[in-house]
């Protein structure tokens, strides 16, 4: 167990900058999960965490000691790959096994250490098996227990569920919660997908384009997005966003004109100012036509999700999506009523996607 | 295939048999020569059926072409340019490959360029670095100075010899000096991924470890592929060793033997004790070329991507 | 060539390169600038120094009628015995990618010519060509004295030629193989859907999707014609009869070992690096525009 600290890290390739100046701290023993679109510099800085990248500016500690310079070998770390990278030719046994062997430990030992991690991710029975003798999530074990086995003070994973199917992700994903809450390494887990991520971390770190958008716990960084790149990314059906500014009187307008009463957000609301409106779908809620500031809008068309229904509507010239539990039937065309849930609203700069606070 | 044509198909068989005829008539000649006596190898026209002289002919061959140390000759430089070669060529491709140094480009090229220009090609210059293969650095300390500060100091003057004409390391190591196999392991190395490099790096191990426990066992089947082309290729050598053993009675390695088992113009025809001579010359890379064949086709099309 | 994972490790790169590059410092690049040292100077045999004679040596051997003679040669050698031995090697490549029954007793069988060293094959073929004996040599009982390459020219160089032509089956064979099975299945079928019967389908199809490695077996035939004709042509004719099987290797190695001419000889290889130079240059320009079938 080890904290980890990212200081003022960058990254450049010849003359590009990918990495712009990261700085985290992760604590001993937490479960961090990077998640951020392919190619927004997360792998890089799991790498870089690793040894395997070299880093251009900046600092990173583990456990107290500047790793900057030292080999992968040097710092403790296991890593998981996303392509698992087992040693084709090498049994089960001695994939699990080789870290240790290069670390000359005595056979006998090495043995009983490779027996101990095989038992704790089930792979006993494929021990002199190779790893193109096994299945996806039977590979995925071997890579994980080849990194347990070295007992190092980090983990890291490189989208290592990014090969298999729904199904065995599910399934993968409670075993690395299981083993993480048993043996209580600080893990580092990169990963795109928002739910892998939401179910795992501990701490949450959003990153875009080479900067960290958001450190927090999941729901944290799903109820207060710090920016309208966070809000937009994590959330599946996606938060509505809707582009606009305020009135004299106070209102949001937006779109062709529509307007909506916002008075919950009192206190941001200078008349001109441009900004970006975030509510997610399940702080739309259809209403009837009296209720005090409802918007109207037109059925576009109805997306079931069996349990509840996505209604995707227009809202004088903005897409609006609302959930919706009920199941009479709405055909396209049809007028409805939406209203914003006042608890729900997110307000963003339009200028810099910054997180306008109320 | 996708007509299902008989008529077709016959074509097909026909055309096959008459390319195997055309590829096996001159081993079935030589065999069929080989075995028969004086008499009826000077027949004309000559029988086409093998007769019951092959043994009695392959000792004469044996006698006339002292076969028997020869071939241990060619053996021996076989399975030194062999071994050599592959020793090379998997370290450097290794470096080039696996290593980021400012020079790496230029070792590339400076590697690949020979690729361009066979032996036999450059045969001359190459014999004359034969007499003394130290002469370039003799040259480089020369032109350095060294030569004339050590002189001064110590009183002793350097003058670097090493005659390569009459031996194995002669014969032996002008033909390691090409990039063929550095190329053939440098293709195999590339298909390598980056996270099997990474992978090890994370479990600690050192690039030759990784070389050695994971580098060379994934790439046996390259190695077979190497050693069966290199073997092939030096047993057939015939120039080079025609030029670097003046003393032919003790480095003179088989092939080179051919030539006199020829009948002279004037003297008995017996072409069979000759075709005998050349069946067991063929015989060995025939053999390694017939076991191996699965692995080198694979690394001779890889070879020249 | 990049990669992402690589080691940096300062001397050890160089260590393992040494070897190599020793090598090929030693026996490539000393001879190759010795060769052009020599090529523009005029030395003696026996020592005494070289004297710098500037493009003599070249203009020498442009002179001499016998060398155009040998070059002509060459190239003729060259051309025939590459176009032979592609054209066999293409067909059977092309019936056995059908891949019958059986077809690949017949696959393995065509490889063997690549095993034999170029003076064995030449000792077989020399018994099979030679006039007195009961095989070629037999149409002689009908008419006399109509084969004997022994004092025509021609015939000789025939003779050669074919042996050449037959040495280099097994290579080619392999890599017309290889290409024609890289070639996806469904372009066939594809043809063969549109109506195109086999022939058809091979001239249209197939011959245009191997030509890169046709190419290729192209310029790597005309090299080894340059290079492997020594043994064939030493155990075949020794150059004879007077001279009319003589090929440019040939005469560098009579002029160079036998008649001393260290100079004239260096000259030669020069012009024959060139040509080989040439040649792979436009091999390499070829192979990147290489068909790719994703």
């Amino acid at each position: 167990m080890a904290q980890i600290t990212i200081k003022g890290v960058k990254k450049n390739y010849a003359k590009t900058a990918v990495i712009h100046g990261v700085d985290v701290n992760i604590e001993a023993g937490e479960f961090v999960v990077i998640l951020g679109p392919s190619g927004c510099g997360k792998s890089t800085l799991l790498r870089m965490i690793a040894g395997l990248e070299e880093i251009t500016e900046g600092e990173i500690a583990i456990g107290g000691t500047v790793v900057n310079k030292l080999e992968p070998r040097e710092r403790g770390c296991a890593m998981v790959f996303q392509n698992y990278a087992l040693y084709p030719h090498m049994t089960v046994r001695k994939n699990i096994g080789y870290a240790l062997k290069v670390a000359k430990v005595p056979k006998a030992e090495r043995d009983a250490r490779v027996m101990k991690v095989a038992q704790s991710v089930s792979l006993e029975p494929f021990l002199d098996r190779r790893p193109g003798e096994l299945s996806g999530g039977q590979r995925q074990r071997v890579a994980m227990a080849r990194a347990m086995v070295r007992e190092p003070k980090v983990f890291l994973f490189d989208e290592p569920f990014s090969n298999l199917d729904a199904k065995l992700r599910v399934a993968m994903r409670s075993e690395v919660r299981r083993l993480h809450r048993d043996l209580g390494v600080t893990s580092v887990f990169v990963t795109h997908d928002q739910i892998e991520a939401m179910t795992l971390a501990d701490k949450l770190i959003i990153m875009n384009a080479g900067k960290v958008e958001q450190i927090g716990k999941p729901t944290e960084v799903y109820n207060n997005p710090a920016s309208r790149f966070v809000a937009d990314f994590i959330g599946s059906p996606a938060m509505n966003l809707f582009e606009g500014e305020f009135d004299a009187e106070g209102h949001f307008v937006h779109g062709a004109g529509g307007r909506m009463n916002v008075s919950q957000l009192n206190g941001v609301r200078q008349p001109g100012r441009k900004v970006v409106l975030g509510v997610r779908p399940e702080g739309v809620r259809r209403t009837g036509a009296d209720t005090h500031g409802a918007i109207p809008a037109v059925v576009d068309y109805v997306e079931e999700l069996g349990a509840s229904r996505l209604i995707h509507a227009d809202a004088n010239g903005s897409r609006i999506v609302a959930l919706d539990n009920d199941s009479a039937e709405l055909k396209s065309g049809t007028p409805v009523h939406l209203s914003l849930a006042d608890s729900a609203l997110h307000l963003f700069s339009l200028e810099d996607g910054r997180r306008i606070s109320h | 295939m996708i007509e299902r044509s008989p008529f077709f198909d016959f074509i097909t068989y026909l055309a096959m048999a008459f390319g195997a005829l055309v590829v096996v008539i001159p081993f079935w000649i030589t065999l069929v020569a080989g075995s028969q006596s004086l008499q009826e190898v000077s027949q004309v026209p000559i029988s086409l059926l093998p007769s019951s002289h092959l043994f009695e002919n392959l000792a004469a061959a044996w006698t006339r072409g002292d076969l028997g140390p020869k071939l241990i000759n060619s053996f021996i430089v076989a399975i030194g340019v062999t071994v050599g070669k592959i020793t090379l060529a998997s370290l450097s491709a290794f470096a080039i490959v696996f290593f980021s140094f400012k020079a790496r480009m230029i070792c590339f090229w400076l590697i690949f360029i020979t690729l361009m220009l066979p032996l036999e090609v450059r045969i001359v210059p190459t014999y004359s670095i034969a007499a003394n293969a130290l002469l370039p650095f003799q040259v480089i300390l020369d032109t350095l100075g060294i030569t004339g500060l050590v002189q001064a100091v110590s009183g002793v003057q350097i003058a670097l010899n090493w005659n390569l004409l009459n031996s194995y390391t002669g014969l032996i190591l002008p033909l390691v000096a090409t990039a063929t196999g550095t190329f053939l392991y440098r293709q195999f190395f590339m298909t390598i991924p980056d996270e099997l490099v990474e992978a090890s790096k994370m479990d600690g191990a050192h690039p030759l470890e990784f070389f050695f426990d994971v580098l060379l066992p994934l790439s046996r089947t390259n190695m077979l592929a190497l050693a069966t082309i290199m073997f092939v290729s030096s047993w057939n050598q015939y120039l080079w060793p025609l030029l670097i053993t003046t003393d032919r009675a003790n480095f003179g390695t088989v092939v080179m033997q051919l030539k006199a088992l020829i009948p002279a113009q004037n003297g008995t025809p017996d072409w069979n004790v000759t075709m005998a001579g050349a069946l067991i010359i063929m015989l060995p890379p025939l053999l390694v070329v017939a076991f191996m064949q699965r692995w080198f086709v694979r690394g001779l099309i890889s070879r020249d991507k | 060539m990049e990669r992402r994972a690589y080691y940096r490790n300062g001397w050890m790169p160089w260590l393992l390169l040494a070897p190599q590059l020793i090598l090929v410092l030693v026996f490539f690049y000393w001879p190759t600038t010795q060769a052009l040292y020599w090529a523009f100077s005029l030395e003696q045999p026996w020592g005494g120094g070289n004297t710098w004679v500037g493009f003599d040596n070249f203009l020498a051997i442009f002179r001499d009628r016998e060398y155009w003679g040998t070059v002509l040669r060459s190239a003729f050698y060259a051309i025939v015995s590459t176009g032979l031995s592609m054209a066999v090697a293409l067909t059977l490549a092309a019936f056995v990618d059908r891949s019958l029954k059986g077809t690949r007793i017949f696959q393995s069988i065509y490889v063997w010519p690549y095993a034999i060293a170029a003076p064995a094959a030449g000792v077989a073929f020399r018994f099979i060509f030679a006039p007195e004996s009961g095989l070629i040599g037999s149409v002689n009982q009908i008419w006399p004295g109509i084969w004997d390459p022994a004092t025509n020219g021609i015939h000789a160089l025939a003779m050669v030629i074919v042996c050449h032509a037959w040495l280099g089956i097994g290579y080619n064979f392999i890599f017309f193989l290889a290409a024609l099975q890289m070639i996806p299945r469904s372009i066939s079928e594809a043809g063969a859907m549109d109506g195109a019967r086999p022939f058809q389908r091979l001239i249209d199809l197939q011959l245009p999707l191997i030509a890169p490695t046709a190419f290729f077996l192209l310029i790597m035939n005309l090299i080894s014609s340059f290079t492997d004709s020594f043994g064939l042509i030493d155990v075949m004719t020794e150059g004879g009869p007077i001279g009319q099987t003589e090929v440019m290797v040939y005469k560098i190695y009579f002029d160079g070992f036998k008649g001393l001419d260290y100079s004239g000889a260096a000259a030669q290889s020069i012009v024959l690096m060139l040509l080989v130079i040439g040649l792979t240059f436009v091999q390499f320009k070829w192979v990147e525009r290489r068909v790719h079938y994703n």
